[in-house]
C-alpha cells in the first residue's frame, strides 16, 4: 500500500472548522514543523500590563521576577499544561519551578490554532514556542550585556538569570523584562541543540496534578458567578424530533424555578429544539425539568433502530462505491490467486462520555459583552463562531478556558456553549448550563459505525497478492458540511487504509455511502478505531490463510525501512514474540498509521472456559521521531488502551425506536480498575524529521491486536464489534 | 426549603435546601467546595465520593435530609490543608491524573481503603476501587499509587517496608 500519504491532519482540521460554522474558508493552522516565527514572535509591549512586561503573547515576564508562560493547547488530560509551556521554559532557561501556566482564551494574539485535537498539539508547537523561548533569551542578554556593556557573547541565561561569564556577574530575568522588552525581538533566534535539553525528553512532573489531587483544579463545571442561575435542557431523546408544545405548570411550582423557555441546540447542520428550566439551584432545575410535559412530532424518525440500519449497511456493501486509492491490478491479482479470503467486519457508535458531562456557564451583560466559563478543545473555535452566531465583535467575547474532565473529540464541538449562550441572553442572568450524564449519553454526537467488506488473494507461496477494503459508513461531513457531496470520497472515513507501508501489489480500496440523522462526531482517533479492528484482524485471516505467523506475514510485506517495520520489530522483541505460550494462551499483534501517528500493540489473552477469555497484558509501541515528556507518552497510550479495551467489550451506543438506548454507565459501561490488564509503554523516540501525535495512535490497534490473540487463543475469529469476552461467539 | 447544620472539613455550615437536595450539590453549589464532582447522578461512577462519618459514600445519591448535624463530612479539601495526604503525595509520585475530573472520588475511595485495609492487595484494590470509573485509563498508576501510599505508612508506622514494585503486579 505505497499510494503517497495525504495532508490529513490539515484537511480534516481545515473541514472541522468549515463545517463548524457552516462556511467555507481557510484557516491558517500552523504547520506541524513550521519554519517562520514571524506570527508568534510579534512584540506586545503596548499591550503589556505594568510591571509585566511581554515578549511575546506566550511570556509575560514581571520585575519581581514572577514568569508566566501561556499554553494555548487546551488541558483535556493529555498533559499540554505542561508539555506545551516546557517547549519555551526549555529555550528561555527556566527550571519548572520558575514559571506559573495560563491557559489561553481564544485571544487572536494567540493566533487561531488554540485548540487541541488530532493530537497535533506538541508537533505544532514544538518549533514556535521553543522559538518564543529563544527569542525572549536573546533579548534578555542583549539587556544585559548592554546594561553592563560587554558584548553579548560573554552572556548566558541560566536559572532565569543573565550571567556574565568573566566576571560572574548576573542579573534576574525581572531586572532585565523592562529593558529587554524594548528590544527589537529577534526573527531567527537560535535554538539549543537537543543534547544540551534540560527539560524536553524528560519525565518532568505535571504542574496540573497537585492540582487534580487536592480539588483545586477548576474545571468548566465549577465556574463560580455571582447572580447565576443553574439550566437543564429537555431534549427530544428521538433524533429528528420537533418540539409541537410543552405544558410547564408543574414546573413552575418546584420551588427555586424561575423560568422555563425554549432553546436550540446547533451542532452542524443538525439542529434541535429543547425546553430549558432556569432554576435558582442545579437540583431545582432537574426537578423542575422532570415535571415538564413535553409533546413532540418525531417526523417519522421515531422507527429508527440500529438493527435496521445495520442491515441497510449490509445490503449497501453490494454498491461498487468510490474509489480510496487503487494500484495495481486488483480485479486481475484477486481473481488469479490461489486462495480468496472474503470477510464482512462491523463496528458500533460509541459515545465519547467523558467525565465531566457537557457543561458552560455564559453571561450576557447589560453592555452585550459576554463572558465564557467552559471546558473546550477548541478556544479559537469559540471565538470565531460565537460573535458570528449572536452578532458580536471577537472583542465583545471573553472566553475563560478551564480545565476539561475528558475531552476525547466531544469538546471539539460548541453546540453546549451555543446553548448556553442563547440561554444567558433570554434570562439577562449569568447562567450554568449542566447537560445531565442522560443527556451525554443519548444525545451524541457519536462515533460512526462502520462496515467493511474485505477481500484478500494469496499466492500458492503464501504472498499477499491482492487487497481490497471497502468502507460502508455514514460519514460526520454530512453534519459539519451543509454542502458535503454524497457521491464524492470521503477521506475521514476511509482514514489510513490506503497508507499502511505493507507492500501489496495489487490494491483497489472503496467507500460506499450510507445516510443517517443522528449526529456524529470525531471521537479520538476518529475512523481508525473502527477501520484499524477490520483491516488488522483481516490481514490475520490472510496470515492463516497463508499458513503463516501473523508477526511474520506482516514484516514479509515490509522489506523497506520504514517506521511501521520498526514498530512491528520492537512489538516482536519486547512482547517475546518466538517463545511460544503455555496451552490456552494466545497473542495477536496489530498495528496503525494514521494522521495522528503510528503505534502498535501485542496483546495477550488466556482463555478460562470454552467461550471466554481474560486481557492479561497490552504490549504497547509508539513510534513519535521526538518526545517531549516520556511520562506523559506513557499515560496517554495507557489511557489509549483502556478506551480502546472499552471500546471493543462493552456495549457501544444502540438505537431504538428513533432514542439511543443507553443512558448512564450501568447500560454504557466502560472498563474498570478490575478489568484491567497489565499495560507495557514502549517509546520509539530516534530522532528524524516527522514528530508524531501521542494521544491517539495507541487506540486503533487494540481491537484489533485483541480479537486477533482471542483468535489465536480460541480459534474464535470475531468480525464484529463489540465483543464480549465473557461469552464468545463466532 | 428547610435549614440545615453540616459540619463539612471540621467547620459548622448552615444553609437552606430542600430536603431531597443530594449533598453533591450542597458541597458543591451551597458550601462552594467545587472538589467534589458530578459524573452520573447515579451513584455509578464515585467521583462524588465524600465521606460521612469516615465511611465513604456516593454524595449524589446522599439526600441532606439525611444527614446529621452532628456527622463529619470530609470532602477532598478536608484531608490535608497542604496537599501533603499520603494518599496525595503517592498520587503525585506517580503522576495518576490524566483530566483529573475523577481523581477526587479516586483519591476519597483510596483514603477509606487504606484506613480500613492499610496493606491491600491488587485483589483488595481492584474489590475497593471497582465503584470509581476513569474514563482517560488511570487505573494502573492508580493501584500503583495505593501500593505506594500504603508501603509509606508502614514505614512510618516503624514496620518493615514493602517496596511498592513487590506489591503491584
Amino acid at each position: 500500500m505505497s499510494a503517497p500519504k495525504n495532508t490529513t491532519v490539515n484537511r480534516r482540521d481545515f473541514l472541522r472548522y468549515a463545517g463548524l460554522s457552516g462556511t467555507a474558508f481557510v484557516l491558517g493552522i500552523s504547520s506541524a514543523n513550521a519554519t517562520d516565527m514571524s506570527d508568534t514572535v510579534q512584540t506586545l509591549r503596548s499591550a503589556a500590563p505594568d510591571p509585566g512586561y511581554t515578549f511575546t503573547p506566550y511570556i509575560i515576564i514581571e520585575k519581581s521576577g514572577k514568569i508566566t508562560l501561556f499554553n494555548s493547547k487546551p488541558e483535556i488530560g493529555q498533559g499540554t499544561f505542561q508539555s506545551i509551556p516546557v517547549l519555551i521554559a526549555e529555550e528561555l532557561e527556566l527550571s519548572p519551578d520558575q514559571y506559573t501556566v495560563r491557559q489561553t482564551g481564544g485571544e487572536s494574539k494567540f493566533g487561531d490554532a488554540q485548540f487541541s485535537g488530532g493530537s497535533f498539539s506538541v508537533r505544532s508547537s514544538y518549533n514556535d514556542m521553543r522559538k518564543a523561548g529563544a527569542a525572549a533569551k536573546e533579548m534578555l542578554i542583549t539587556a544585559a550585556s548592554q546594561q553592563w556593556g560587554v558584548p553579548a557573547s560573554e552572556c548566558y541565561a541560566e536559572n532565569a538569570k543573565v550571567v556574565h561569564k568573566p566576571s560572574g556577574k548576573s542579573l534576574s530575568y525581572g531586572d532585565l523584562a523592562e529593558a529587554a522588552s524594548k528590544l527589537d525581538v529577534p526573527k531567527s533566534p537560535v535554538l539549543k541543540d537537543p543534547k544540551d535539553f534540560k527539560l524536553i525528553g524528560k519525565s518532568i512532573k505535571r504542574q496540573d496534578v497537585p492540582l487534580k489531587v487536592s480539588g483545586k483544579a477548576v474545571f468548566g463545571i465549577d465556574a463560580d458567578v455571582p447572580g447565576m442561575v443553574y439550566a437543564s435542557v429537555e431534549h427530544c431523546p428521538v433524533f429528528g424530533a420537533r418540539l409541537k408544545s410543552y405544558d410547564k405548570t408543574a414546573t413552575m411550582n418546584i420551588a427555586g424555578v424561575e423560568q422555563v423557555l425554549e432553546v436550540e441546540r446547533v451542532f452542524g447542520v443538525y439542529k434541535s429544539t429543547g425546553v430549558a428550566v432556569i432554576a435558582r439551584n442545579y437540583w431545582a432545575a432537574l426537578k423542575g425539568r422532570k415535571a415538564l410535559k413535553t409533546d413532540w412530532d418525531y417526523q417519522g424518525k421515531d422507527t429508527f433502530s440500529s438493527q435496521a440500519y445495520a442491515q441497510s449497511l449490509r445490503e449497501l456493501a453490494a454498491k461498487e462505491g468510490v474509489v480510496d486509492a487503487s494500484t495495481g491490478d486488483f480485479d486481475k491479482a484477486f481473481g488469479e490467486a490461489g486462495k480468496q479470503v472474503e470477510a464482512f467486519y462491523e463496528t458500533p457508535f460509541v459515545a465519547h462520555s467523558p467525565m465531566e458531562a457537557m457543561n458552560c456557564t455564559a453571561h450576557w451583560k447589560a453592555d452585550n459583552k459576554l463572558e465564557i466559563w467552559t471546558s473546550t478543545q477548541v478556544p479559537s473555535d469559540i471565538l470565531r463562531d460565537i460573535p458570528a452566531l449572536f452578532g458580536l465583535k471577537a472583542d465583545d467575547v471573553t472566553l475563560h478556558t478551564a480545565f476539561s474532565g475528558g475531552g476525547f473529540g466531544r469538546r471539539l464541538a460548541i453546540d453546549f456553549i451555543i446553548e448556553a449562550v442563547h440561554l444567558t441572553k433570554a434570562v439577562k442572568k449569568p447562567v450554568k448550563l449542566i447537560w445531565t450524564r442522560e443527556d451525554d449519553t443519548q444525545l451524541g454526537p457519536f462515533r460512526p459505525a462502520t462496515f467493511s467488506a474485505l477481500k484478500g488473494g494469496v499466492s500458492a507461496d503464501g504472498k499477499l497478492t491482492a487487497f481490497q477494503h471497502k468502507v460502508i459508513a455514514p460519514t460526520i461531513m454530512s453534519f459539519l458540511n451543509p454542502n458535503n457531496d454524497k457521491t464524492k470520497l470521503d477521506q475521514t472515513m476511509t482514514e489510513g487504509i490506503s497508507h499502511q507501508a505493507y507492500e501489496i501489489p495489487n490494491m483497489k480500496n472503496l467507500f460506499v455511502y450510507a445516510d443517517i440523522h443522528v449526529p456524529m462526531f470525531w471521537w479520538r482517533s476518529v475512523t481508525s478505531s473502527t477501520l484499524a479492528f477490520s483491516h488488522e484482524c483481516f490481514l490475520d485471516e490472510l496470515a492463516h490463510a497463508a499458513g503463516k505467523d501473523p508477526m511474520e506475514f506482516r514484516l514479509d510485506m515490509l522489506t523497506k525501512d520504514s517506521d511501521t517495520k520498526r514498530v512491528l520489530q520492537k512489538l516482536k522483541e519486547v512482547s517475546n514474540w518466538d517463545t511460544p505460550l503455555p496451552k490456552g494462551k494466545g497473542r495477536g499483534v496489530a498495528q496503525w498509521d494514521f494522521f495522528a501517528g503510528l503505534g502498535g500493540q501485542v496483546i495477550e489473552v488466556s482463555r478460562r472456559s470454552d467461550n471466554s477469555v481474560k486481557i492479561d497484558k497490552v504490549y504497547a509501541v509508539i513510534d513519535l521521531g521526538t518526545v517531549v515528556n516520556p511520562d506523559t507518552v506513557k499515560a496517554q497510550v495507557e489511557g489509549a488502551v483502556v478506551m480502546g479495551i472499552t471500546a471493543a467489550i462493552k456495549n457501544g451506543i444502540t438505537f431504538a425506536g428513533g432514542k439511543t438506548e443507553q443512558t448512564n454507565f450501568h447500560d454504557n459501561p466502560v472498563l474498570r480498575i478490575n478489568e484491567m490488564p497489565t499495560i507495557e509503554v514502549h517509546i520509539l523516540a530516534e530522532g528524524g524529521k516527522a514528530i508524531k501525535g501521542v494521544g491517539e495512535p495507541g487506540l486503533p490497534p487494540v481491537a484489533p491486536a485483541l480479537a486477533n490473540a482471542i483468535f489465536a487463543a480460541t480459534g474464535i475469529r470475531l468480525r464484529k464489534m463489540p465483543f464480549d469476552i465473557d461469552n464468545l461467539k463466532a | 426549603m428547610k435549614t440545615y447544620t453540616l459540619t463539612i472539613n471540621g467547620k459548622r455550615t448552615t444553609i437552606e435546601a430542600e430536603p431531597d437536595t443530594p449533598m453533591l450539590w450542597v458541597i458543591r453549589d451551597y458550601a462552594g467546595l467545587k472538589g467534589t464532582k458530578f459524573g452520573c447522578g447515579m451513584g455509578l461512577c464515585g467521583a462524588c465520593t465524600i465521606h460521612l462519618d469516615g465511611q465513604p459514600v456516593r454524595s449524589c445519591q446522599t439526600p441532606v435530609s439525611t444527614v446529621k448535624a452532628t456527622s463529619k463530612i470530609t470532602t477532598i479539601e478536608g484531608i490535608s490543608a497542604n496537599i501533603d495526604h499520603v494518599v496525595q503525595k503517592a498520587w503525585i509520585q506517580e503522576q495518576v491524573p490524566q483530566c483529573g475530573y475523577c481523581q477526587s472520588g479516586q483519591i476519597m475511595s483510596a483514603v477509606a481503603l487504606l484506613k480500613s485495609n492499610p496493606n491491600p492487595t491488587d485483589d483488595d484494590i481492584d474489590a475497593y476501587m471497582a465503584g470509581n470509573i476513569c474514563r482517560c485509563g488511570t487505573y494502573n498508576r492508580i493501584r500503583k499509587a495505593i501500593h505506594s501510599a500504603a508501603a509509606t505508612l508502614k514505614t512510618e508506622a516503624g514496620t518493615v517496608k514493602k517496596s511498592p514494585k513487590q506489591a503491584s503486579r
